[in-house]
């Protein structure tokens, strides 16, 4: 399962990094989203996977080497809040450039970088 | 130790209340005020952990390698104390420069949500809680970038936030594989463990991810191309604070991280530090002279004097990192004076380009002699904190024996100079451009000069107590390059 879910990451980093370099704004949200969510996956992983063995002590529990880790599915539920409140902000920003410039094209975004 | 937790909890409440009273008569005392008690408490920390050493508190009563922990040792409460003077400053900033589109109870909620975010990255001693803190920061400063809502700030912000969300999903990653490596995110714990482990290869993965999350932040040599394409475009009051505060928080870390636990492959990582230092250095130095523009000067010199930050922590001798803790403590204070100074000499003008504007030491000497205090500051000229600073660097690089990036420090100190004296050329003392229409200048009172005073009087009187200063300095390096004390109070809560 492991395996699967690391093939799983490495494809989202890759369709991450390919939409990070296109041209349209929106590409380039969709890009952060991907990695954001690769992420998130990596993070899961980290502990390693232990199927059905949710970490519930109820003080009779002798062995916890069997229970899956907690600590990286906290992690992981925090860290997709977060990134759900930067993607709604960068759209928010998204839709007000939109509506002020009328582009999508990064190209066009070149005035704040041009020598005067 | 609950005063340990006041640097974030007040700007928490602070910008809560100012939900509530939005009138700008109260905002005007709120802010003031609030940055001022910011700065009292700091002091507090300061002169507790003198007496008592570095002070802990382990938040929600959970015991140290499984909560979170806060810490304040020497780095922290220096870093904390400059921040909050700074805060003092452009708050007191705000309230006469800020346009009227911005509302001051907007400016001031994010501006005291930013500051918690800096505080809590500051005294945190948990690398996951460090990450949020992060965040907090990064979402203020973008919305306080993107606040007037003009089209250039929309851009620069675009470019901005590009970036540090990208920095901000590779430091995730990076602490993701250290959890799985060592299942602790605790940073002291992290130390302990990694002290004797030689899994250097499986280390340097976050490593490096962290270094490349931080020097986007920190705004080093290949990474910083966020920083010149959007500091110059929010209202001045905002780019002061950024110049200030937010770079940096990311140096901060660096320090913090590459002294305590990411010290694998010494060789390879104090080489690729002075290398990055270096280029940063002189790129940020040689863009710096070839504009005209105050703001952009001004923010390629931040990038340029990052790198002799990053060369303390490379050279990392005691000395090398008291110099670098030293030097960006004296950059905090001087580059958001020069700021400050650029944003009166706009108010004064209406511009910003130095081409259009001139005779200003004729018409207001008293902000020729308050511009002057940063600029010489930062160029590095006796007595003022820049030369203490830039002495102690480059002392050490000799007795290290890093004769190439002293060098390349001690030209780069030209490249600065130069920087400044255009300034000081072409706005002070050469005549006012005839072809002006605008001959008149508006008048600055004496609630304009207050933040630049303040600044600027921090800024000599750090030059004239630069031994006491060093003291400090030299205190926080040697927690830093010798971390057992820090880990033995953090882990067994040892009260001395």
């Amino acid at each position: 399962m492991e395996i699967i879910l690391a093939i799983l990451v490495g494809i989202l980093y890759t369709a991450g990094v390919y939409m990070l370099l296109r041209r349209s704004i929106l590409k380039f949200i969709i890009g952060i989203i991907f990695m954001s969510n690769a992420t998130n996956l990596l993070v899961f992983l980290s502990a390693g996977l232990i199927p059905g063995n949710p970490a519930f002590v109820d003080g009779t529990t002798t062995n916890t080497a069997h229970l899956a880790d907690p600590m990286p599915q906290a992690l992981v539920l925090t860290a997709i809040v977060i990134g759900l409140g930067m993607v709604v902000f960068i759209l928010a920003l998204k839709y007000k450039f939109f509506e002020v410039t009328g582009t999508d094209d990064l190209d066009q975004l070149k005035q704040t970088d041009s020598q005067k | 130790m609950t005063i340990v937790a006041l640097p974030i909890l007040i700007p928490f409440v602070l910008a809560i209340s100012l939900l509530f009273f939005r009138t700008p008569k109260t905002c005007r005392w709120v802010g003031p005020f609030g940055s001022l008690a910011i700065f009292v408490v700091s002091l507090m920390l300061f002169f507790r952990l003198q007496t008592t050493g570095i002070l802990t508190l382990n938040v929600g009563g959970w015991e140290a390698p499984f909560g979170i922990v806060l810490v304040v040792d020497y780095l922290s409460a220096l870093m904390l104390m400059v921040s909050s003077l700074i805060l003092i400053a452009v708050s007191l900033f705000a309230i006469r420069f800020l346009p009227d589109e911005i509302p001051l109870s907007r400016f001031y909620f994010f501006f005291f949500t930013l500051t918690m975010g800096m505080n809590g990255a500051f005294i945190t001693g948990d690398v996951f809680n460090l990450y949020v803190w992060f965040e907090v920061m990064l979402i203020s400063s973008f919305v306080l970038i993107t606040m007037g809502k003009k089209k250039e700030q929309l851009e620069g912000g675009i470019k901005y936030l590009a970036l540090n969300l990208l920095g901000s999903l590779l430091f995730l990653a990076g602490l993701g594989l250290l959890y799985g490596k060592t299942g602790t995110l605790n940073m002291a714990h992290l130390a302990e463990i990694l002290k004797n482990d030689d899994q250097a290869l499986l280390m340097n993965t976050s490593a490096i991810l962290f270094f490349v999350a931080f020097g986007i932040k920190a705004a080093v040599f290949p990474l910083f191309f966020w920083l010149p394409s959007s500091y110059h475009t929010p209202n001045i009051t905002i780019t002061s604070l950024f110049a200030g505060l937010l770079t940096k928080v990311g140096v901060y870390t660096l320090i913090r991280f590459f002294t305590l636990f990411s010290v694998h492959d010494q060789q390879f990582w104090h080489s690729l530090l002075l290398i990055v230092a270096g280029l940063t250095m002189v790129i940020g130095g040689m863009a710096a002279a070839s504009y005209y523009e105050t703001r952009r000067i001004l923010s390629y010199h931040i990038i340029s004097q990052i790198g002799y930050m990053i060369m303390g922590l490379g050279i990392f001798t005691p000395l090398a990192i008291a110099g670098a803790v030293f030097f960006t403590l004296h950059n905090m204070i001087a580059k958001t004076g020069a700021f400050l100074a650029s944003g009166m000499i706009a108010k004064m003008k209406g511009t910003y380009h130095l081409k259009e504007v001139g005779g200003l030491y004729k018409q207001n000497p008293l902000l020729a002699v308050l511009f002057i205090v940063p600029a010489f500051a930062l160029a590095g000229v006796p007595p003022l904190s820049g030369f203490f600073a830039k002495f102690m660097l480059i002392k050490a690089g000799m007795e290290s024996g890093s004769y190439i990036i002293t060098t390349v420090a001690l030209l780069t100190s030209l490249l600065t100079l130069y920087s400044m004296i255009k300034i000081w050329n072409e706005a002070f003392l050469k005549k006012q451009p005839e072809n002006q229409e605008n001959q008149e200048s508006i008048k600055l009172n004496w609630a304009d000069y207050m933040p630049l005073a303040i600044l600027a009087t921090a800024s000599v009187l750090m030059g004239i107590f630069a031994a006491t200063v060093f003291t400090y300095a030299m205190e926080a390096a040697n927690q830093l390059i010798d971390p057992t004390n820090y880990i033995d109070t953090v882990l067994r809560n040892r009260t001395p």
